[in-house]
């Protein structure tokens, strides 16, 4: 009996061995088959890109496409935020940044005590879209007025009919992208006078989740929304989307709109940081141009508005100077 | 005497409604567990069965929803479990085996058990925070395999003490005295007679708490396991990604295709945790029995 039992122990110790020897035995499978499909003077290395996750389709793109022609170079995108991506390029843990805004002084300055070196890329352009309910027919238009007396500080609007006399004297749904969002930064900015201000009530939720807000505003005749364009594009004949009047004129933001800058204040441009230290290794700088060369129709497949081609043309000309 | 026995009546009858109203709560407190699972099941069903293929397996993830797949997270998440297993299985059964069988009971131990307990039910996201301090930063290991694995690791470890420690309790007391008649030392009656009968219940926790494992994005996405991740690792410090972190990934896109996707993934992943815990359960038969 004591016997069976050592036997038992025995094949225990044996299945953990087993396991952990297939661990290792995995991992030397795969790196030798890597080797052995390399085809000659192909370049390799790893490329780290963390940051917006707006971005990120637009990364995810140029990596996907990258990594078919250069196997070797393993190129992994994180979506840790905009503010969560720079945190980390600062310390110089990252090759390139995905940013959704422009770097704020106090990381350029951590970069700077970093001894951090970055060029800035701008790869595409997107257009925060306000959308509100399909059986809203009240809501033709929303001024920047408007729009901060609902999504202001402090905003005491209740109902439609305390953002604009005659509206319906019913309880408006707000929702609104997370702080952790690129976009919340933007909106608020843009909106509200200052970043992250905003109204902070049991009438407005914040999603984590984009999608939420999609169907927050599909479900509800009082809700009103906002996020990237593609969320937009993606759920056109769910919901409507509200024409914004900036003081000059009433624009609805489009392709067109959004590019040629006249959907103003709320279309942005995003960028990729990327650390001019890792821009010296020939796989970085070859998969930054790729990236510029690519990112105007990875723009229209992921839902954003390609910059002007002169553009792209002139950061690849500033970046083999 | 009528009215006493009328008295009685009431009384019982008020009884047997009471007994008959809990008996209806009850049941209505189990059938809400379970609709509420068959719905969400469905749903997943209905939602992903159909981008269930072989692709899922082959593909790495795309930006075009017909060409993406899981391979690296499931790579990933396999390759987690390998690492995390025989390093959770050994911390966590020793420290077991000394609590039970070696450490003498006072404050001491005592102080220990409560903080374990206290361990098992601590926020996984604190954890995350923990190991990007310890192992990322501190220990300098980076965003790797080998950091995501040992993360877990501290994770499960209170749980796999916690479940080892009550099957060592569960076996008789019988055994070790007559073990110790017999003039064997602590090791040889741990080793040759409590361990083997308290396998199943370690066993079974054990693989519990790897199937938790499994399922937490929490203190991944706290060090920063990334989304595309179109490689295998090739070592155990090698960036990578886990199932529940693609999925989570397709979820938050905005085209519909991607959220049928990241359906097919919770299948996948409900289907890998009913493997593990129907191990758990083969392996405790098979041990009952040779005992």
């Amino acid at each position: 009996m004591l016997t069976n039992k050592k036997r038992n122990l025995m094949m225990m110790l044996v299945l953990i061995l087993a396991v952990a020897l297939t661990a290792c035995g995995g991992k030397k499978d795969t790196s030798t088959g890597e080797t052995s499909t390399g085809t000659g003077t192909e370049l390799s290395g790893t490329i780290e890109i963390d940051g917006s996750s707006t971005v990120f389709p637009l990364t995810e793109a140029a990596a996907e496409e990258f990594g078919k022609e250069n196997s070797k170079v393993r190129v992994s995108v994180g979506t840790a935020g905009t503010g969560g991506g720079f945190k980390r390029f600062v310390k110089g843990e990252l090759a390139m940044a995905n940013a959704s805004r422009e770097i704020k002084d106090s990381e350029a300055e951590a970069a700077k005590a970093a001894g951090i070196d970055y060029t800035v890329l701008e790869v595409a352009y997107d257009g925060l879209s306000v959308v509100v309910n399909k059986d809203n027919t009240w809501v033709d238009k929303l001024t920047l007025d408007e729009l901060k007396k609902i999504y202001g500080p402090g905003s005491t609007a209740k109902t439609w009919a305390d953002v604009r006399a005659g509206w319906p004297a019913e309880e408006i749904k707000i929702y609104s992208p997370g702080s952790e969002h690129g976009t919340f930064d933007y909106f608020t900015e843009a909106i509200n006078g200052k970043a992250q201000e905003s109204r902070n009530d049991k009438q407005i939720t914040f999603a984590a989740d984009t999608n939420s807000i999609v169907s927050g505003v599909e479900g509800d005749k009082n809700a009103i929304g906002y996020f990237g364009f593609s969320f937009y594009e993606e759920n056109k004949d769910k919901m409507k989307i509200v024409p914004i009047d900036n003081g000059t004129s009433v624009v609805t933001p489009s392709a067109e709109t959004i590019k040629d800058k006249s959907y103003a204040p709320l279309s942005r441009a995003l960028y990729v940081y990327a650390s001019n230290k890792d821009l010296a290794r020939p796989e970085v700088k070859a998969f930054t141009e790729f990236y510029l060369k690519n990112v105007g129709s990875f723009a229209s497949e992921v839902g954003f508005i390609a910059l002007p081609q002169e553009m792209y043309d002139e950061q690849i000309a500033k970046l083999n100077k | 005497m009528s009215i006493l026995q009328d008295a009685n009546r009431q009384q019982i009858s008020k009884r047997r409604k009471i007994d008959f109203i809990l008996h209806i709560l009850f049941i209505a407190a189990t059938a809400i567990g379970i609709v509420a699972l068959m719905a969400l099941l469905v749903n997943i069903m209905v939602d992903g069965l159909s981008r269930l293929s072989p692709e899922l397996f082959t593909n790495y993830p795309s930006r075009i929803a017909s060409k993406a797949g899981l391979k690296s997270a499931i790579v990933g998440s396999i390759y987690m479990v390998l690492i995390m297993a025989p390093i959770s299985f050994i911390l966590g059964v020793g420290a077991a085996i000394y609590l039970e069988e070696y450490a003498n009971k006072n404050k001491f131990t005592r102080l220990i058990q409560l903080n374990i307990s206290t361990l098992a039910g601590v926020p996984s996201i604190v954890y995350g925070i923990l190991g990007l301090t310890l192992f990322v930063r501190g220990l300098g290991l980076g965003r790797s395999l080998l950091s995501g694995s040992l993360i877990m690791t501290l994770l499960i470890l209170p749980i796999i003490i916690v479940s080892s420690q009550e099957a060592l309790r569960a076996v008789p007391r019988q055994r070790r005295d007559a073990s110790f008649a017999l003039g064997a030392t602590r090791w040889q009656t741990v080793a040759g007679s409590v361990l083997p009968s308290a396998m199943p219940g370690v066993l079974t926790g054990v693989i519990l708490a790897l199937s938790r494992a499994i399922g937490e994005t929490a203190p991944l996405v706290m060090v920063g396991a990334l989304t595309f991740v179109a490689f295998l690792p090739s070592g155990i410090m090698d960036s990578f990604t886990v199932m529940p972190i693609q999925i989570f990934n397709w979820i938050s896109r905005p085209q519909e295709a991607f959220h049928e996707l990241a359906a097919a993934g919770i299948i996948l992943l409900l289907a890998l945790l009913l493997i593990m815990n129907f191990a758990a359960i083969l392996l405790r038969n098979k041990y009952q029995k040779n005992l």
